[in-house]
């Protein structure tokens, strides 16, 4: 179910002033942020932002069309390195 | 016989089955159209006189996006998810199921037909 449209998007305050300061200074930086649930909004098109993933900052740089999406859509979680076995039977078959 | 956006309308169907066979229109949205055409739902397609049909395309081109611009549309939604990198658009990537369910079973209309992976110890049986 989506959120109430009452309130809004739920936008992180901290980053929202953030990107806001910079926009105001017509800067560029890289933007830490730990806040995966936080909508982009049309401020952060044009910035890059550094996501964690749980591990590392992962650099998303928002373009036009992610506004909408959250942060977190663009610093996956998890990696799948293939099955173990997997290269091992081609390779013995061969 | 009757033929709206390109598809040939089965005959021998009460209209508002018949206008299901188009890529985009379900009962609801038949149901939908026949009410403002003001057209028997319950009559055959092949009752429908030209004027019925007249209206009904009509209605159609006005409203609704069908058949190619539809299918183009949704393909290119989907293209817009994987351009922009997000976790929906991986999964489309990969043909996995895109909206969180399991993968450890199942899932195979998005996988496909099974691979099976050699290398388990137990159930050597297949070749």
């Amino acid at each position: 179910m989506p959120r109430s449209v009452k309130k809004g998007p739920f936008i992180s305050v901290k980053l929202l002033k953030k990107v806001q300061e910079l926009n105001e200074k017509n800067q560029k930086k890289i933007i830490k942020t730990w806040s995966r649930s936080t909508t982009i909004s049309p401020e952060f098109v044009g910035h890059t932002i550094a996501v964690h993933n749980g591990n590392k900052m992962i650099p998303v740089y928002i373009s036009e069309n992610m506004v909408g999406h959250k942060l977190g859509e663009f610093a996956p979680t998890r990696i799948f390195r293939g099955h173990p076995g997997t290269k091992a039977e081609k390779a013995s078959k061969k | 016989m009757a033929r709206i956006a390109g598809v040939d309308l089965p005959k021998n169907k009460k209209a508002y089955i018949g206008l299901t066979y188009i890529y985009g229109i379900g009962q609801t949205t038949a149901l939908e159209i026949l009410e403002k055409a003001q057209v028997d739902p319950n009559v055959k397609i092949s009752e429908l006189n030209e004027s019925d049909v007249a209206k009904i395309r009509s209605i159609m081109t006005a409203e609704l996006k069908v058949e190619g611009a539809l299918r183009s549309e949704v393909q290119q939604n989907i293209k817009r998810l994987m351009d922009i990198g997000c976790y929906r658009g991986l999964r489309h990537r990969r043909g996995l199921p895109v909206r969180g369910q399991r993968t450890r079973t199942n899932s195979r209309t998005r996988k496909g037909k099974r691979r099976t992976v050699a290398g388990k110890k137990k159930a050597p049986t297949k070749k």
